[in-house]
């Protein structure tokens, strides 16, 4: 296991570096987006309009914030990842697409995603659940909100992070899925399991 | 102070308290497991947690953004006063601590998919009433998060099985859940009465403290063969992979009809956010599970 800390943008030759297991930390811009963001992201690039933010080389967050507006400004008071299998759907597309190269979540992610990344180079850092305020610490400014219409959960949050991390890297750019591994070796306890509760 | 401002007042203070300070028996438990946890990944995620609790300590802020569904469990003296002013008292509460805390607006229209933006709307918060003997109102507080909400399981299983069918299913459904409840979890099991009763007894389930197995040691046993049996599936803080899966099993339970062996599992995730305030006729409240 090996610990970087990246700046954004993040080139494909410094994703390739990376292995499951490793700990990454991310410096620079981070966007949040969750179903219906992505929806759109997708729908506005079919229809060839640009999004509001180039995504080339930054790290898209599965999180619906909680925020806070201070006078003119926002202040985001926790933001921990949601569960990120509810964007399988989108994620592929969206990797090959935006050229994004890291996808921040929890829960991670499956088959479509983990090939999308080993094709493009990309990997899935997973943030831990719940662990609201040590993210919002790391977020120093939120630089633009965009597409509030879709609610304060579902909106694009722009944010400037400084080491924004603990993140396992959970599926790197070479076919290797942790969380594939783990459910392998929880399924071969399962037998053992029974035997030892007599079931 | 009239009682309605009393329980309004204790109430945002316990929706406070229950978003910003896990109870210690659940900090202790992850400490445990933090101790115990020889994965690297689930290592990293135990020091994470402990990191975050510590820091929501410190800067009073939501230990999560997703604050969760309100919902809250009185246990109302038959001989108090004032019983009929609790439902706006406790909405009233909600509404102020969603601005004040801040609290994520969780209530959402199933239908219109509106979200209300205030963290009230139909049954929302939720009351769960008991009435027992005395003339004290006891208010607890449950914000219950949407990703472990979301692997609840209600099977109606065989009574012919018995409680081999139960062992088997408990186990079954944490496999199935893997990642998704923000393991280290808590597991509430219900047992018995209804469909109905068994899911409410499994989510009451969640409000005993870690340290408090089960009265009957028939039950306080299983618990823990459940608690053990959890932790060798391997999936571990995240489901990263390790040894802490679990960090408590609590059991109720309820007499079942002949033909039904119901049997639910409520899932909570490591953010085991609950308070609870006893109030005296005389309007002095007690803390039970945060020092105030």
């Amino acid at each position: 296991m090996a610990v970087y800390k990246l700046k954004t943008p993040i080139s494909e030759d410094e994703i390739r570096k990376l292995r499951v297991n490793d700990v990454i930390y991310i410096s620079g811009t981070i966007v949040t987006a969750r179903d219906q963001a992505h929806r759109r992201a997708l729908e506005f690039f079919n229809q060839g309009k640009t999004l509001p933010i180039n995504l080339e080389g930054l790290a898209v967050f599965h999180c619906g914030p909680l925020v806070r507006k201070e006078g003119d400004k926002w202040i985001i008071i926790s933001a921990g990842p949601t569960t990120s299998t509810r964007m399988e759907v989108f994620e592929d597309e969206f990797i090959e697409k935006f050229k994004v190269r890291v996808i921040i979540g929890k829960g991670g992610m499956g088959a479509r995603t983990t090939e999308a990344m080993r094709k493009y180079g990309a990997v899935y850092g997973a943030f831990t659940g719940g662990a609201g305020v040590l993210a919002a610490q790391a977020i120093k400014n939120v630089q633009s909100v965009e597409w509030f219409d879709l609610g304060m959960p579902e909106a694009l949050w722009i944010l400037e992070v400084e080491d924004f991390g603990p993140l396992t890297v959970a599926i790197d750019s070479h076919g290797n899925n942790l969380f594939t591994e783990v459910s392998k070796r929880v399924e071969t306890s399962r037998q053992s399991i029974y035997q030892t509760l007599n079931i | 102070m009239e009682i309605a401002n009393v329980i309004e007042e204790v109430a945002v203070n316990l929706l406070r308290l229950a978003v910003i300070e896990l109870p210690s028996d659940v900090k202790e438990a992850i400490r445990k497991a933090y101790n115990e946890e020889t994965s690297e990944a689930g290592k990293t995620q135990l020091k994470a947690i402990l990191d975050n609790i510590e820091l929501a300590e410190k800067t009073q802020k939501p230990m999560c953004q997703d604050t969760g569904t309100i919902i809250f469990y009185i246990k109302a003296g038959v001989e108090a006063k004032g019983l009929d002013k609790i439902p706006q008292a406790l909405k009233n509460a909600t509404l102020r601590a969603t601005k004040e805390v801040p609290l994520r607006p969780n209530a959402v229209d199933p239908f219109l998919q509106k979200n209300s933006g205030d963290n009230t709307g139909r049954y929302i918060p939720y009351i769960h009433w008991e009435i027992v003997p005395g003339n004290t109102i006891e208010v607890t507080a449950l914000p219950k998060g949407g990703g472990s909400e979301n692997v609840t399981v209600l099977g109606m299983l065989v009574p012919g099985q018995g409680v081999r069918g139960l062992k088997k299913f408990v186990i079954d459904a944490i496999m199935r859940a893997g990642a998704k409840p923000c393991p280290p979890n808590i597991l509430g099991i219900g047992v018995g009465g209804g469909a109905d009763i068994a899911v409410k007894l499994a989510k009451q389930a969640l409000l005993r403290p870690l340290n408090q197995p089960n009265p009957n040691p028939e039950i306080a046993k299983l618990e823990k063969e459940l608690f053990e049996a959890a932790n060798m599936t391997g999936i571990g803080p995240m489901g990263l992979g390790g040894k802490c899966t679990v960090l408590g099993v609590n059991i109720e339970y309820a007499h079942r009809h002949p033909a039904s062996y119901p049997a639910a599992v409520a899932f909570q995730c490591w953010a085991a956010r609950r308070a609870t305030a006893k109030i005296h006729t005389d309007g002095k409240v007690e803390y039970l599970t945060h020092k105030v």
